[in-house]
């Protein structure tokens, strides 16, 4: 069984149509990435993987669990990170983890989830502040600890190190690899191709709602004979 | 174009959207509506008032009054006798005339003027309605009586009566009985009644406009902000049902409003209290009061009118965008509470025409205001039919919030038309929009 499957999928706002028809498969503990231009049809695809977004046409599972008619279902077992996502900023940073682990189980496995939560932001004593006055790389850590503290079956990551400096940035890819290890599919979109190729086991291209490539970086780099993910990327889309 | 020109269009252009045309017109509108109710009232001023007469003096004194009467009031009944039936006959006659008040001269009215006393002429008042401008119409009536009075006077003088300065100054007295929605109501006017009615029942539009402005602006403003501060994306993938989202939200903005309410209202009720004490009239000995079931009912009514507020403050919150949109989407909310709360505070809802009736009862805020006046009568049905409504108006409209939760449309608003981007739309969020 794959971790998703997404069969012809269309999404027509509408009369824009933003993703035509595109098909892939994640395979249980991989990181895929979806990586395009601005526009492409990234952001909309991974919206409606986090069951936002209805689909106009096509069928999506995940881990066997049809998104259309499962979509309570799916939610129980994903977990999205939005590229510009925000925490409640009259809450503190431990009252928003808790808020959001008391969706997931009882209060045991809750307290498990904040403590891995708080491990994962390493805020320390400004965890107990509120969110406003966080910078913008400390909020994103809390909401990347807010989307794997839960232990996700899929991780849907959209510009995963957006706004994080050099060292953050590179402290979070290392969580996110930690938690694949605990066995989390990941779907990543990033605009960061040196991030992308770090991560990812394998990638698709998504140009003007289509996949115009997929593979893994070393057989796409090896395609194009580059030596690296983002001239993949240009050769492809040019 | 000049520099100047082009600068003024473009701020025209900014400034003039339906978003801001939209408040002023609904206000107009309403401004429009109360001239509407003062004018009619105005009219009633001028208009001769409708009364009927009942002489069983039928002297000479008498004869002057009812001249002076004829003179300056539309007399649809008159009877010169002492039959005590005619009574009834003639208050059936003015209620079918839309009249305004009875009068009965005893049968002792040229006596007592004689024997040196005011003669008390009997009144009975047709009240309609219990709003601030129902009592114009009796004030008219007592000018009428004002008038009869200086021609009695003028009478007692040209004849030489043989009366004192204080009968010719102050030739009659009433005895006034009101007669109001079946109830007959002995030694008290249509103004008192008024008077005491409108202070109370002021209490619960005051109320609601306050709550629904407060409660209302909350739920709305609560759904900007989710979606300016981006918190609304990950709250809908998180594993709990939209209608959990959406009943929580407007249980969260209910507690708050409830809390702001029962503040208020003690606030309100020292204010008032002070009010009903200078007013020296206890309707409760006429059988005008609450009983335990009507505060209840009046309560079902004031919660399913905060719900159904709250309920459409959270449909039009699923169409704003931030917290400065959402500002502006609360207008319509607020004017939807003031249009009952400035009619029902001047008029009845029983004396409104047809179209305001269908109006007011269609806000579903008014039926807490129409509830406290009609209980205070006993008249439950409009109350029950009220709160019939009311819940199914909550009813449909949180079934529509829950089902546009469903949808795209409360992350990507509205479907963008092409070439349409003005007004209303800066308010609303469009699909990949940032």
């Amino acid at each position: 069984m794959y971790a998703i499957e997404v069969k012809d999928l269309v999404k027509s706002y509408g009369g824009i149509t933003a993703v035509k028809g595109i098909s892939f498969t994640v395979n249980e503990g991989e990181v895929f990435g979806l990586i395009g231009p601005n526009g492409a049809g990234k952001t909309t695809t991974l919206r409606i993987l986090a069951t936002l977004l209805q689909i106009t046409s096509g069928s999506i599972k995940v881990f066997g669990h049809d998104l259309t008619t499962e979509a309570d279902q799916v939610r129980k077992i994903i977990s999205y990170l939005p590229e510009d996502a925000g925490a409640y900023k009259n809450l503190t940073g431990r009252d928003y983890l808790e808020f959001i682990a008391a969706f997931f189980g009882e209060s045991a496995e809750q307290k498990h989830m904040v403590e891995r939560g708080l491990s994962i932001a390493r805020l320390d004593d400004r965890i107990d502040d509120k969110v406003e006055t966080y910078s913008k790389g400390m909020a994103r850590r809390l909401l990347v600890a807010r989307a794997l503290m839960i232990g996700p079956k899929v991780a849907i990551l959209d510009e995963l190190t957006s706004g994080l400096d050099v060292l953050n940035a590179q402290e979070v890819r290392r969580t996110v690899k930690a938690t694949v290890k605990e066995g989390t599919t990941v779907l990543l979109s990033s605009h960061n191709m040196l991030e992308v190729e770090l991560m990812c086991d394998r990638i698709a291209l998504i140009n003007d709602g289509r996949i115009i490539e997929m593979g893994s970086p070393t057989e796409l780099k090896k395609k194009y004979d580059v030596p690296n993910v983002e001239e993949v990327f240009v050769r492809a889309v040019q | 174009m000049s520099s100047l020109s082009n600068m003024i269009k473009k701020e025209v252009k900014e400034l003039l959207t339906p978003a801001t045309l939209v408040p002023i017109i609904i206000m107009a509108i309403v401004f429009a509506s109360l001239g509407g109710v003062i004018g009619g009232a105005q009219k009633s001023l001028t208009d001769k008032p409708v009364i009927g007469v009942i002489d069983q003096s039928q002297s000479d004194i008498s004869g002057v009054a009812f001249r002076a009467l004829n003179s300056t009031s539309k007399i649809v009944f008159s009877y010169n006798g002492t039959d005590p039936a005619m009574v009834q006959d003639g208050l059936n006659r003015i209620q079918t005339q839309g009249g305004s008040a009875l009068l009965i001269f005893p049968s002792n009215f040229s006596q007592r003027i004689s024997a040196n006393q005011s003669a008390i002429i009997q009144v009975y008042w047709m009240m309609k309605g219990a709003g601030l401008l129902e009592g114009v119409q009796s004030s008219v009536v007592s000018l009428a009586i004002s008038e009869m009075d200086y021609e009695v006077s003028s009478y007692l003088i040209d004849n030489k009566v043989p009366v004192s300065s204080a009968v010719i100054l102050v030739p009659t007295q009433l005895s006034e009985t009101t007669v109001f929605k079946d109830r007959v109501m002995t030694g008290i006017s249509p103004a008192q009644i008024s008077s005491v009615m409108s202070s109370q029942g002021i209490i619960v539009p005051l109320i609601i406009v306050m709550v629904v402005i407060m409660a209302g602006g909350m739920v709305i403003t609560s759904m900007g902000t989710e979606k300016e501060n981006k918190t609304l994306e990950t709250l809908l993938t998180l594993p709990v049902s939209r209608t959990s989202i959406v009943v929580g939200k407007l249980a969260g903005a209910a507690i708050v409003g409830l809390i702001m309410a029962v503040i208020y209202m003690i606030g309100m009720g020292y204010y008032m209290n002070s009010l009903t004490a200078s007013a020296a009239v206890d309707l409760s000995k006429y059988g005008i009061g609450l009983s335990v079931f009507d505060y209840v009912l009046v309560g079902i009514s004031l919660f399913l009118a905060l719900i159904s507020a709250l309920a459409l403050c959270m449909l039009l919150g699923i169409f704003t965008k931030n917290y400065k949109a959402a500002q502006s989407m609360t207008m319509p909310i607020t004017f939807l509470a003031l249009i009952p709360m400035f009619v029902l505070i001047f008029s009845d809802f029983d004396t409104l025409p047809l179209a305001g009736q269908v109006l007011v009862f269609a806000i579903p805020f008014s039926h807490p205001m129409i509830a406290m006046r009609s209980l205070m009568f006993g008249d439950s049905g409009i109350v029950i039919a009220g709160i019939i409504y009311e819940a199914i108006f909550a009813s449909v409209t949180m079934f529509i919030a829950v089902s546009l939760f469903k949808k795209d449309i409360v992350l990507t608003g509205l479907p963008k038309r092409p070439g349409k981007k003005s007004g209303w739309s800066s308010l609303i969020h469009y699909p990949g929009k940032k």
